[in-house]
C-alpha cells in the first residue's frame, strides 16, 4: 500500500512502454511506411535529378537533401504519432483511466512524449541507414547531430501533444501535420539553399521557422548553413519552452481533458 | 460507526453550460460498507464519481479520501482508488493480459504476475488473458474494465453502473464478485439502475435527485421507516360500509364495494402480521373473501415515491 507519493515512475514508465508497443503493432505505418516515402525522395531528387544539379556549398546534391529529408519525415511523424497518442484514448474515452490514475503532468509527458521522441530517434536512424543505399555521406559533427535531432524530436512530441489534446475530430488532428508542416519543410530549404532563391524570397524564406530547423541540421551534417546554428538552436529550445508552458497550463486548467 | 474513507463537503459543480450537476453534496462513506447511489438518469450520480476520481473539476467544496485532500495530496488517495466507468472504454486492440498489467503500473505498483493472474482467474478471464479485447463479448469487456480497477489493489472502488447491458446470470455472478470484494475488505460506491441490484448489496444507500442528495441511510433502516405492505383483499360480496372493527387498520374500500385495500406496516415485517389480523377480524365480522394479494414495497418503490415527492413539491 502507498501512503505519500512522490513522482509516479512506474506510472510514467508503463504508459512509455505501452506507447512504444502500440507503434511496434503498427510497425509498418509508424516505420516502414516513412521509410518507403524518403526512399523514393532519394531516389528522384537524389539519384535521377541529384545527379543532374551542381553541388551545393561542397556537398553533392543527393547528400544536400538528406538533413531535409530526415527533417521532413521527423517532424510530420514526430507530430502525428504523439498527437494520435492523446488524441485516441480521448475519443475512445479510455483518457478516464489516466486522470484517474496518480499520475501528472510530468509522468504523462515522459510516457507519451517520450515514447514518440524514441519513436522519431528509431525513426531517425533508419532513414539515415536508408540513406547509405543511395548516397555516400558523412556527418560532421555526429554528437551535435544526434543533439540536435532528439531536442527536434522532443519539442515536436510536446507539440504534437498540444496537437492531440486540442483536436477534437480527426480531420482537425491531420490538418497541421499535411498542410502546414509539411508544406513549410517542402519550402524550409529541404531541396534547395535559401541564398538559391531569388531576392526578396530568400529573405521572406527566413520568415518559415522550420527553414531554421532544416539549416540547423544541415549545419550539424556538412558544416554550412543558411543561417547560424546558434539562431537554429534558440528557436528550437524557444519553441521546446512555449510548448512544455501550454501543456502545463493544460493540465492545471484541465482544459480539454477535465469537465 | 466506522471511520469515513471518504469525506465530500459542499460539493458543486455546474458545467460551462450551465447545468448545475451537483449541488452541495454532503457525503461521507465508510470503511468497508458497500454503499449505492441510486438516481435517475442526470441525477449526478456520474459527475460525483468523476469529481472524486479526478475526471470532473469541482466548482466547489472539497472531497478527502483516507485522509488526504484531493486538491492538494491525489496522488497519494487516488493510488487507493479504482474506478469502473460506465462506457466500455478499453483499448481494443490490447490483449486482457497485457491491458491489466498496465493499469497496475499506472497505478505505481511494481508487476505481480501472480496478482494479474488471481485477479483475472476471479473474473473468470484466464482464459481470454491473451485474447484481444475487440474479440470479446459486452460482458468480458465489462469484467475486463473491473480486473484493470482491480489490478492495483484499491481500498476503495466505485463500480458505475457495473451490470448495465449484462444479463441476468452474469449480473448475478457479479453480484458475487462485489460481495467477495468486500469480504477482502474494499469499500464500495456502486452507481446502479437497478434497484434490485442496490437492495440485494447494498449496506447504506444514498438517493440524488437534479445534483442533490435527497437521503442517506442504511438500506435496513429507510425500508424499515418508509417500507410498507399494500395488502388487496377481494371480497366474496361488496361492501356499502365498513364495519367499526375494520375501520380500525389501514383500510379503504375499492371497485365499489368489492375490493379491500391494506397499506400499512413497517417494512419489517409489521404489515404483514396487521394483515393476519385483518383477516381474522373479517372472518369474525362474518365479511367472507375470495383471495388476498399481498406486496411489501420494494426500495424500487420507496425511490420512485421519494422523486415523486419531490417532483410534485417543485
Amino acid at each position: 500500500m502507498m501512503t505519500g507519493m512522490g513522482f509516479n515512475f512506474r506510472g510514467a514508465w508503463s504508459i512509455y512502454q505501452r506507447e512504444l508497443m502500440r507503434a511496434f503493432r503498427t510497425a509498418f505505418q509508424s516505420l516502414i511506411a516513412p521509410v518507403i516515402t524518403t526512399s523514393l525522395y532519394f531516389i528522384v531528387f537524389g539519384s535521377a535529378i541529384g545527379s543532374r544539379m551542381e553541388p551545393i556549398g561542397g556537398v553533392e546534391y543527393a547528400a544536400f537533401i538528406i538533413p531535409g529529408l530526415l527533417m521532413l519525415t521527423l517532424l510530420g511523424e514526430t507530430t502525428s504519432n504523439s498527437s494520435f497518442g492523446i488524441y485516441m484514448p480521448r475519443f475512445t474515452g479510455t483518457i478516464y483511466e489516466l486522470l484517474s490514475a496518480p499520475v501528472g503532468v510530468a509522468e504523462t509527458l515522459i510516457g507519451f512524449v517520450g515514447a514518440a521522441a524514441t519513436k522519431s530517434l528509431i525513426l531517425a536512424a533508419v532513414i539515415l541507414g536508408t540513406a547509405t543505399l543511395f548516397v555516400d555521406y558523412e556527418i560532421k559533427y555526429p554528437l551535435f547531430a544526434f543533439g540536435f535531432i532528439m531536442l527536434v524530436a522532443a519539442s515536436f512530441s510536446l507539440f504534437g501533444f498540444i496537437l492531440g489534446v486540442w483536436a477534437d475530430s480527426f480531420e482537425k488532428l491531420g490538418i497541421i501535420p499535411v498542410l502546414i508542416l509539411t508544406p513549410l519543410t517542402f519550402l524550409g530549404g529541404t531541396f534547395y539553399s535559401l541564398e538559391m532563391l531569388p531576392a526578396p524570397w530568400d529573405k521572406i524564406a527566413l520568415a518559415n521557422p522550420i527553414a531554421f530547423l532544416v539549416s540547423g541540421l544541415r549545419w550539424t551534417f556538412y558544416g554550412t548553413a543558411d543561417v547560424s546554428i546558434g539562431v537554429s538552436l534558440g528557436l528550437t529550445l524557444g519553441f521546446l519552452a512555449v510548448c512544455t508552458a501550454v501543456i502545463t497550463f493544460i493540465f492545471k486548467t484541465g482544459w480539454r481533458l477535465r469537465e | 460507526m466506522s471511520e469515513p474513507i471518504l469525506s465530500i463537503s459542499g460539493l458543486s459543480k455546474t458545467y460551462k453550460g450551465g447545468v448545475k450537476a451537483l449541488d452541495d453534496v454532503q457525503l461521507d462513506i465508510r470503511k468497508g460498507e458497500i454503499f449505492a447511489l441510486l438516481g435517475p438518469n442526470g441525477a449526478g450520480k456520474t459527475t460525483l464519481i468523476g469529481a472524486v476520481c479526478g475526471l470532473v473539476r469541482p466548482t466547489a467544496g472539497t472531497i478527502s479520501a483516507f485522509g488526504h485532500d484531493l486538491a492538494i495530496d491525489w496522488r497519494a488517495a487516488r493510488a487507493r482508488i479504482g474506478l469502473v466507468p460506465q462506457e466500455l472504454s478499453t483499448d481494443m486492440f490490447e490483449t486482457v493480459y497485457r491491458a491489466v498489467s498496465y493499469s497496475r503500473g499506472l497505478f505505481g505498483h511494481p508487476p505481480d504476475k501472480a496478482r494479474i493472474e488471481e485477479v483475472l482467474r476471479s473474473l473468470t478471464l484466464w482464459e481470454k488473458k491473451d485474447s484481444q479485447i475487440r474479440e470479446l463479448s459486452g460482458g468480458m469487456k465489462r469484467r475486463v474494465l473491473i480486473a484493470k480497477a482491480l489490478a492495483h489493489e484499491p481500498e476503495l472502488l466505485f463500480l458505475d453502473e457495473p451490470t448495465a447491458g449484462v444479463d441476468v446470470d452474469l449480473r448475478k455472478d457479479m453480484w458475487k464478485q462485489i460481495a467477495a470484494l468486500r469480504e477482502r475488505g474494499t469499500t464500495i460506491i456502486l452507481t446502479t439502475h437497478y434497484i434490485e441490484e442496490a437492495e440485494e448489496m447494498a449496506d447504506r444507500v444514498g438517493i440524488i435527485r437534479k445534483g442533490q442528495i435527497l437521503m442517506v441511510d442504511d438500506k435496513d433502516a429507510i425500508m424499515q421507516r418508509m417500507g410498507r405492505t399494500e395488502a388487496v383483499i377481494e371480497l366474496s360480496e361488496p361492501l356499502a360500509e365498513l364495519p367499526a372493527s375494520i375501520a380500525e387498520f389501514p383500510v379503504e374500500l375499492r371497485e365499489d364495494g368489492q375490493e379491500l385495500c391494506y397499506r400499512g406496516g413497517d417494512g419489517a415485517g409489521g404489515g404483514r402480521e396487521d394483515v393476519a389480523r385483518l383477516t381474522k377480524a373479517l372472518i369474525a365480522a362474518g365479511i367472507d373473501y375470495r383471495g388476498i394479494d399481498i406486496h411489501d414495497s420494494s426500495l424500487e418503490d420507496i425511490f420512485v415515491g421519494l422523486v415523486s415527492e419531490q417532483e410534485a413539491a417543485q
